[in-house]
């Protein structure tokens, strides 16, 4: 009996069988691979052969400033784009629109969602040619009889933040929608009947009912963010100096620019961590309430 | 079913996957050549080039085939594409192209295969200059590429903008301050003129380092960069501060570009497409090919160039010996590693290294002539207004320490000039953590303190 019950499950297993072989052979096997990149000094020119260097390249991380740096600009950059912008300005949007009449539901809908769709390099220059110099946003700052800024050398980390937020808030602003509908309409109706306020009713009940949507959101929000790496490229090349170098341009600059690919590797993978700092984090803060 | 029969499964699928992706069709009869292509679209001189060799080369071995592999990028982006290329035997090119600032470093990571088989039984390798046949020869003594031409680096000026602001046409500096003061005059006789380009930060790359950094450099001392003889890279000299003091001067006094045009990974395409021939910049601190893009068939023709645009030596910092500094670098053609068509790759490079198409590359690509009988040749001399002058150079030039680290120290030279530029960092502390960077790429055994 149990004989034919191992024989069954080991049946089972047989469709998966070219699936998981995949998996391993594509995507397992590269990240074993980079893994064991990091623990050594291999370089993409310059070196006769790479050897296991141990922690060496961790411990390297944590004394260069560039390093320190990168993490500091990640973290601005994360907070700002995609914890304040993407998600507070998504759920706004979402929020407005179950409000609007058809037409500007559809209109909003449609110009914020072309925001998302666009390719990033085509968006990353789109934003460039915004904010450059000689750019659309000084022409109109210029128009106004207002006084103008060179963004992307002032301020670059700001530019590329913004560059983020108008690109990515789509995604929020759907998966808010989502949510919202879901909001069954007695219980708003109830909580109007008993005299709340609009904000007391965001707080006390549209908030606390969607608390999964937003955990989600963030979730989801905060790890695209985490990696983006296009935008920040084509738009400063994380320059002028290293004033917009987050954590993936960082990276690319040490493995490609610099040819270290084993140091490069490692700060990848410090990168992971960073991610599941704030996965926890989130994960922490939206736990239900028992 | 015996409960192996999934394992046998797994591994027969495997087996699939693995066959399908290999016979990528590495043709025994066509060479594959890598290089190059200007990110500025209006240069394909490489380009036209190298359609003739291929129609040449098709010509003359039949049944042979060439393909060429453009890489439309910017420098550090192509050495990254070729070298990741050359990882592979299934991507590597036959023929590449090799900058000899990199090629050391390719050579230590055994990307490219020796020559000296080959350029023992070549009767044309005679007539190459002592130091074109050094600057691709390895620590181990071999000699890994073929340089096609070189070039050397000083000062173009624009005798119009210089008459409005009072300086003569036959321009001679001393010192660095006559470069500083000159610049100065213009700055206040023309404005809206930038007075001054030296390349900057990491958007020039190798060119602010080369161009811009050492030709500082190598004006303060014998040997500042490295010492061949202690064999260590040379830390905390005066000579590097006072070339970044030199950098700092040009933006804070701003006598330069706007900083963020000057860090713009596209500078140098603006600085001789658009604010030389303008006439929106005076002085430029740049190569002596420059003068190519303006002739009638280059990317920004500008007939009266040779009129306008005057030339003089880069002095050294107080006008010591020999008083002109000049770097030089050059590129060269080099047989990948894992090339299976070698002897193929090699008569290409014959035919490119022909007298007749070695004289048409040099010309047409506005390089100083390596070789003796491309130097002598009427069509070379007389090609463009001022390739005398810069030929004259060569006697003065400096070549880059060829190691297999140098990269790593332009990038840390790049990053201290740029934290000049943009004023986030004093010359002292900008020095100080080049050092630090020296420390960690060449190892404290490598570096000497002076």
């Amino acid at each position: 009996m149990t004989r034919a019950r191992a024989h069954r499950t080991a049946l089972r297993w047989l469709p998966l069988a070219p699936a998981t072989t995949l998996l391993l052979l594509f995507l397992a096997g590269p990240i074993a691979y980079c893994v064991w990149l990091a623990f050594t000094d291999t370089q993409l020119t310059g070196q006769a052969s790479a050897s296991f260097v141990g922690l060496a390249n961790f411990r390297r991380a944590f004394a260069d400033d560039g390093f320190r740096n990168a993490v500091l600009l990640t973290l601005v950059f994360t907070v700002l784009s995609s914890l304040v912008g993407q998600n507070t300005l998504g759920f706004a949007l979402a929020a407005l629109m179950r409000r609007a009449s058809k037409p500007v539901r559809t209109l909003t809908g449609a110009v914020v969602i072309a925001a998302w769709v666009l390719p990033e390099i085509v968006a990353a220059f789109l934003l460039y040619t915004f904010f450059n110099r000689r750019g659309t946003l000084n022409a109109v700052l210029e128009w106004l009889h207002l006084p103008q800024q060179n963004w992307l050398f002032t301020l670059p980390i700001l530019a590329v933040s913004f560059a983020n937020v108008w690109r990515g808030t789509a995604f929020s602003m759907l998966v808010y929608s989502a949510a919202l509908a879901e909001i069954p309409q007695d219980v708003t109706e109830a909580a109007e009947v008993d005299g709340a306020s609009g904000l007391r009713r965001l707080w006390h009940i549209t908030l606390p009912m969607i608390r999964r949507s937003i955990g989600t959101n963030l979730m989801l929000n905060t790890l695209q963010t985490l990696s983006v790496f296009g935008l920040i490229w084509a738009m400063t090349r994380g320059g002028p100096g290293d004033r917009s170098q987050t954590l993936p341009v960082f990276m690319y600059d040490q493995a490609f620019l610099k040819s270290l690919i084993g140091y490069g590797t490692a700060i990848a993978l410090l990168l992971l961590l960073v991610g599941a700092v704030f996965s926890a984090v989130y994960v922490r803060l939206l736990r239900e309430e028992v | 079913m015996r409960p192996t029969r999934p394992v046998l499964l797994v591994a027969l699928s495997a087996l699939a996957l693995t066959s399908c992706g290999s016979g990528s069709g590495d043709d025994p009869d066509t060479v594959k050549v890598a290089y190059q292509r200007s990110t500025d679209n209006k240069v394909r001189i490489m380009d036209a080039y190298l359609a003739g060799i291929k129609k040449q080369f098709e010509r003359t071995y039949q049944g042979k085939k060439l393909r060429l592999l453009p890489v439309q990028a910017s420098q550090d982006d192509y050495y990254t594409k070729i070298q990741q290329m050359m990882r592979s035997p299934k991507t590597a090119p036959d023929l590449v192209r090799e900058d000899t600032f990199l090629i050391n470093a390719d050579i230590k990571s055994g990307y490219l295969r020796p020559l000296d088989d080959k350029l023992a039984a070549w009767k044309h390798w005679d007539r190459f200059a002592a130091s074109a046949k050094a600057s691709a020869r390895a620590e181990d003594g071999r000699t890994y590429g073929v340089p096609d031409g070189t070039d050397t680096r000083g000062l173009w000026f624009n005798k119009e903008l210089f008459a409005r602001a009072g300086l003569p046409a036959d321009w001679r500096p001393r010192t660095w301050n006559d470069v500083l003061d000159a610049a100065r005059a213009v700055k206040r006789a023309v404005p809206g003129v930038i007075p001054l380009n030296v390349y900057t930060g990491k958007g020039a790359g190798e060119g602010a380092a080369m161009q811009g950094f050492e030709m500082l450099l190598y004006g303060t001392g014998a040997d500042p960069l490295y010492d061949p003889a202690a064999k260590k890279w040379r830390a905390g000299t005066t000579g590097f501060r006072d070339s970044l003091e030199f950098v700092r001067t040009v933006f804070a006094e701003k006598l330069g570009p706007q900083p963020s045009d000057a860090l713009d990974p596209n500078v140098s395409t603006r600085v001789a497409g658009e604010w030389i021939p303008e006439g929106k910049l005076a002085i430029a601190l740049d190569g002596s090919w420059l003068g190519k893009y303006w002739q009638p068939d280059g990317s920004r023709p500008w007939p009266q160039w040779s009129r306008v645009m005057g030339r003089a030596a880069f002095p050294t910092q107080d006008g010591r010996d020999p008083g002109r500094v000049s770097l030089s670098g050059g590129w060269t053609w080099s047989i990948s590693a894992r090339s299976t068509k070698a002897d193929l790759a090699w008569q290409l490079v014959e035919l490119l290294q022909s007298p007749e198409n070695a004289t048409d590359w040099t010309v047409r690509d506005g390089q100083i002539a390596v070789r003796d009988d491309v130097a002598a040749n009427d069509r070379y001399r007389s090609s463009m207004p001022g390739v005398e002058f810069f030929t004259g150079l060569v006697k003065n030039t400096h070549y880059r320490p060829a190691l297999p680290v140098y990269p790593q120290v332009s990038s840390a030279i790049q990053e201290a000039m740029e934290s000049v530029t943009t004023g986030d960092a004093s010359t002292e502390r900008a020095a100080r953590r080049y050092d630090e960077r020296l420390r960690s790429i060449a190892g404290a055994d490598g570096v000497k303190a002076s």
